[in-house]
């Protein structure tokens, strides 16, 4: 059954039509061309498909596409304000906080809204913030230590 | 070329801001116009005979374009074989069976059909409707079991190869193959010991863990060449393999690598891509084939487990007399394990005059085993490192000193009969000797201290590259290497450093099967070593037809030009000169023709890699768990080229090790897999980590332009032993199994549970 949904991408409105067994990221990815959102595990283990629906941190595959109408979405795509990259990325590509990649758009968008909440986190804090977003390349010791150095570019801009 | 202003440096991964702002194209991010979407039908036996198959419902499902079978595939002849890498030579036909099962499965979601369809939910719905007839067979799971005489046969008609004299074996059986190494007259050695130990030492079947699920999509052009996507580790290693799976032409084939969402050495194999090109050329229309989490788990080929045997003896002063072992490494229902690279890795640190070393691959009633970081490396480094630092135990020598006594050193013969190269294991136990993660005492209760060592070869094989001048001055580097975590930013870095370039000023690309130079598949720590030797080579050509240009302009010979940061000049006068911008603009320009410089090293000898692990643990008496307090590696590179990335391979690999050994591992009941979610097969995440630190020592191979050896591997390879034997102090008790996970510690510190004493085939405790 196909249902018609509008929802906002990154500031941008959409009007789609989605299939009711779609879930919010097939529909990002497929009907929106948000390729950013991963499918890592499609039951919500892995964290590669991490995004923001109204504020709140959430894995894309377990939202169905129906539940997401009228609701504001960001994605990785939408992190780098104009173009520039958000101090998280930044600090990522500085501090080697990725290899193969697939999993950074998740991690970016959980590392993000951590420090947006917890503008100054312990490396516990960190830990089980990101301990929804699975890596296999490295460890997690770059990507800790990547967030704690946006955190620290963060509180010298703010 | 002694001084780098580039290579050493931790230049930001090139290909990092598509990464991060989510722009990488990965092979389930190809939507291409009228695309259809595969689902493949996978079996729900772990052995059976195939009795019929219909697919008359699933065909008339109103989306659906094609149903295909085994049947549908080209017919292979048994045996025929395909080249891996090097020397290295593949089963096709076993890789057909794995593609899609002919007559009989012998695995739990062995692939019997697959559908194409217009929308993904239209294609699962088909696949339901396939219907498969099967006579369910006897299961064989275990290494052990499967090696008795009254076992089920994974194949009736397989029998034992003897490597040593090349016969097979009379009657049947599930080992494939027999393998057998000496060295010495262990007997007399084992005479001479003053403690001898022996322990038999077992490890689960793990899997490679990469995040992005296998993807790849196929496409049949208007002239009949098929274009292939595909995320795989080598696109050139994919073609060879569809040439022999499909009877098609190399030339009618392109196939052009996608980003790569990890691989491990599990994405080495054309299993996917083979079903995707028949929906293709059966539809007219371009087919998309993503597997999902559950099917990667399931069957596609995780790394191998094992039962090993080792026994040692050593003198009273520290000396090893003598070792014998015997690996048995479960292939899956294909042969192929990895045993022959646990031999030789579980032995490589260590000076042996007296040995045996014998290998089985037996085939079990479980997915084909595919390599996994360091293939073989692992259980047998648990088993050698567990073993020996039992035996300094029972002499009373200190871990560290005693690897210290037996090491390997530079001139030795490996235990396969390889002599050694330069390599830096001395140096890596002498780093460790003066390191505060191993002179800090660590107290407190149920705390201890673990060392073990690992090893891995280092792969060679070929890899190629392309450097060309720019008309602005840059340059532009083309490989056909896939780059796995980083390969492109190590390669710009040595061209940038050859050419005297700014890194900003060079460019790489991986090219398709079409456009790009040759290369292997990118596996085995072998990239940046290979492509160190490419890219030199490369870039002295580019610089010698540079030098020969400017030769002419400054009205002198080729070898009388000095260059400079970007400036050539004549050796005996400096004001005669012409600038490296002045050259690149006019190779483009009429007359003068461009500048292209290639390089392509084959036959490279292995660069050796050494690592050392040192782990302090601490276990909470109540539940078994483990929590890891401090973790320091300690790896000869060679020459970091990036030392973050160095660092970053080294984190990486020690993190998986650390998962295969105290938490990963697949449960079976009756050949089928019961964790296969990302939940029940449980990865480490950050939560349940240190900092990993890593001390580089750089003793450089033998090979190669910058002395440079590849890092990846040897990272998983120590940390087995290195926290069963960090357990054992801590607790008193010496853990045989993986993974030691809270409820194996809790029933072996109490004397309970099976420890490694049987095969449990995941069933944990007691």
């Amino acid at each position: 059954m196909k249902q018609a949904i509008e929802l906002n991408v990154n500031g941008e409105p959409h009007a789609t039509l989605v299939d009711s067994r779609e879930t919010l990221l097939d529909t990002l990815r497929y009907k929106l061309g948000h390729m950013g959102p991963k499918e890592g595990c499609g039951n919500g283990n892995c964290g590669a498909c991490t995004v923001v629906l109204n504020g709140a941190v959430v894995n894309s595959c377990l939202v169905f596409a129906v539940e997401a109408a009228g609701a504001d979405v960001t994605t990785v795509e939408g992190v780098a304000a104009e173009g520039n990259l958000h101090p998280v990325q930044q600090a990522f590509i500085e501090h080697g906080a990725l290899q193969c990649g697939f999993c950074t758009p998740g991690f970016i968008m959980s590392a993000k809204a951590l420090l947006e909440r917890n503008p100054n986190p312990s490396e516990p804090e960190i830990r089980l913030a990101i301990s929804g977003n699975l890596c296999r390349c490295t460890g997690y010791d770059k990507i800790v230590r990547a967030i704690q150095a946006a955190s620290q570019a963060l509180s010298q801009t703010a | 070329m002694a001084e780098y202003s580039v290579i050493g440096t931790s230049l930001a991964k090139v290909d990092a801001p598509e990464r991060v702002t989510g722009k990488a194209t990965y092979g389930a991010d190809l939507d291409l116009p009228g695309m259809l979407w595969a689902k493949l039908v996978r079996s729900p036996h772990a052995h059976a005979r195939i009795k019929r198959i219909d697919t008359s419902r699933a065909k008339a499902l109103p989306g659906v374009k094609a149903v295909i079978t085994a049947h549908d595939l080209p017919s292979l002849p048994k045996g025929a074989t395909a080249p891996l890498v090097g020397e290295v030579s593949i089963d096709m036909s076993a890789i057909r069976e794995i593609v899609m099962a002919s007559d009989k499965v012998r695995y739990h979601g062995q692939v019997v059909a697959a559908v194409a369809a217009t929308d993904p939910f239209i294609a699962e719905e088909a696949a339901g409707l396939v219907d498969v007839a099967y006579e369910p067979l006897p299961v064989v799971e275990g290494v052990l079991q499967a090696m008795q005489s009254d076992a089920p046969l994974v194949h009736e008609d397989l029998h034992t190869l003897e490597e040593a004299t090349q016969e097979r074996s009379d009657q049947p059986s599930n080992v494939s193959t027999h393998m057998v190494y000496t060295r010495g007259d262990v007997e007399a050695g084992f005479a001479a010991a003053d403690a001898v130990v022996e322990k038999t030492y077992t490890t689960q079947m793990v899997h490679q863990g990469y995040l992005e699920p296998q993807a790849c999509a196929a496409r049949v052009e208007p002239n009949g060449r098929v274009t292939l996507w595909t995320s795989a580790q080598g696109h050139f290693t994919v073609r060879t393999q569809l040439v022999t799976l499909l009877g098609l032409p190399a030339s009618q084939l392109k196939v052009v690598p996608m980003e790569i969402g990890g691989g491990f050495g599990g994405k080495a194999l054309a299993l996917f891509e083979p079903t995707a090109i028949v929906l293709a050329q059966k539809t007219s229309r371009p087919v998309k084939l993503v597997v999902s989490r559950e099917e990667v788990l399931r069957a596609t080929g995780p790394g191998a487990p094992a039962v090993i045997t080792v026994k040692a003896g050593a003198t009273q002063d520290g000396k090893i007399t003598a070792l014998t072992t015997t690996m048995r490494y479960d292939a899956g229902a294909f042969p192929g394990s990895p045993v022959a690279r646990g031999l030789l890795v579980g032995l490589a640190p260590y000076k042996l005059d007296n040995m045996v070393a014998e290998g089985f691959d037996v085939l079990t009633n479980k997915p084909r085993v595919q390599a996994y970081r360091a293939p073989g490396g692992t259980p047998a480094a648990f088993a050698v490192e567990a073993l020996m630092d039992a035996l300094a135990d029972e002499i009373g020598v200190d871990p560290l000193a005693f690897r210290q006594k037996n090491a390997a050193e530079e001139g030795d013969t490996l235990p396969l009969g390889m002599p050694l190269n330069r390599i830096g294991l001395t140096e890596v136990l002498k780093q460790i000797e003066a390191h505060p993660c191993w002179t800090t005492p660590l107290e407190g209760p149920y705390r201890g201290r673990g060392l073990a060592l690992g090893y891995w070869i280092g792969g060679s094989f070929t890899s190629s590259a392309e450097v060309k001048i720019n008309p602005d001055a840059t340059a532009s580097i083309f490989v056909g290497t896939v780059d796995l975590t980083g390969t492109r930013t190590t390669i710009s870095q040595m061209v940038a450093d050859e050419l005297q370039l700014d890194p900003q000023d060079i460019t790489i690309t991986v090219g398709d099967t079409d456009s790009a130079p040759f290369a292997d598949l990118s596996g085995g720590s072998r990239i940046t070593y290979t492509m160190s030797a490419a890219a030199h080579q490369a870039s002295q050509d580019v610089l010698t037809q540079l030098k020969e240009r400017a030769a002419e302009k400054l009205k002198v010979s080729a070898d009388e030009v000095e260059y400079q940061a970007k400036r050539f000049w004549a050796k005996d006068d400096a004001q005669n000169e012409v600038s490296l911008a002045e050259l690149a603009r006019e190779s483009v320009a009429w007359g003068s023709g461009p500048i292209i410089g290639k390089g392509s090293p084959t036959r490279m000898q292995p660069a050796h890699a050494y690592a050392a692990h040192v782990a302090d643990v601490e276990i909470d008496p109540e539940t078994g768990k483990v929590t890891i307090l401090r973790y320091t590696c300690f790896q000869d590179v060679g020459k970091a080229i990036n030392p973050t990335q160095v660092e970053g391979q080294i984190q990486g690999g020690a993190v998986q090790g650390i998962g295969w050994a105290l938490n990963e591992e697949y449960i079976f009941d009756n050949g089928e897999l019961k964790n296969a979610s990302l939940l029940d097969y449980r990865c480490p995440v950050a939560l349940d980590l240190p900092m990993i630190e890593t001390v580089l020592t750089e003793v450089p191979a033998s090979e190669g332009p910058y002395g440079l050896r590849g890092v990846g591997e040897v990272p998983i390879v120590p940390p087995g032993a290195a926290l069963a034997n960090a357990i054992y102090r801590a607790t008193g008790t010496r853990l045989y199994e993986l993974p030691m996970n809270p409820e194996r510690i809790f029933w072996a510190t109490r004397g309970n549970g099976t420890n490694g004493s049987h095969e449990t085939n995941g069933s944990g405790g007691a």
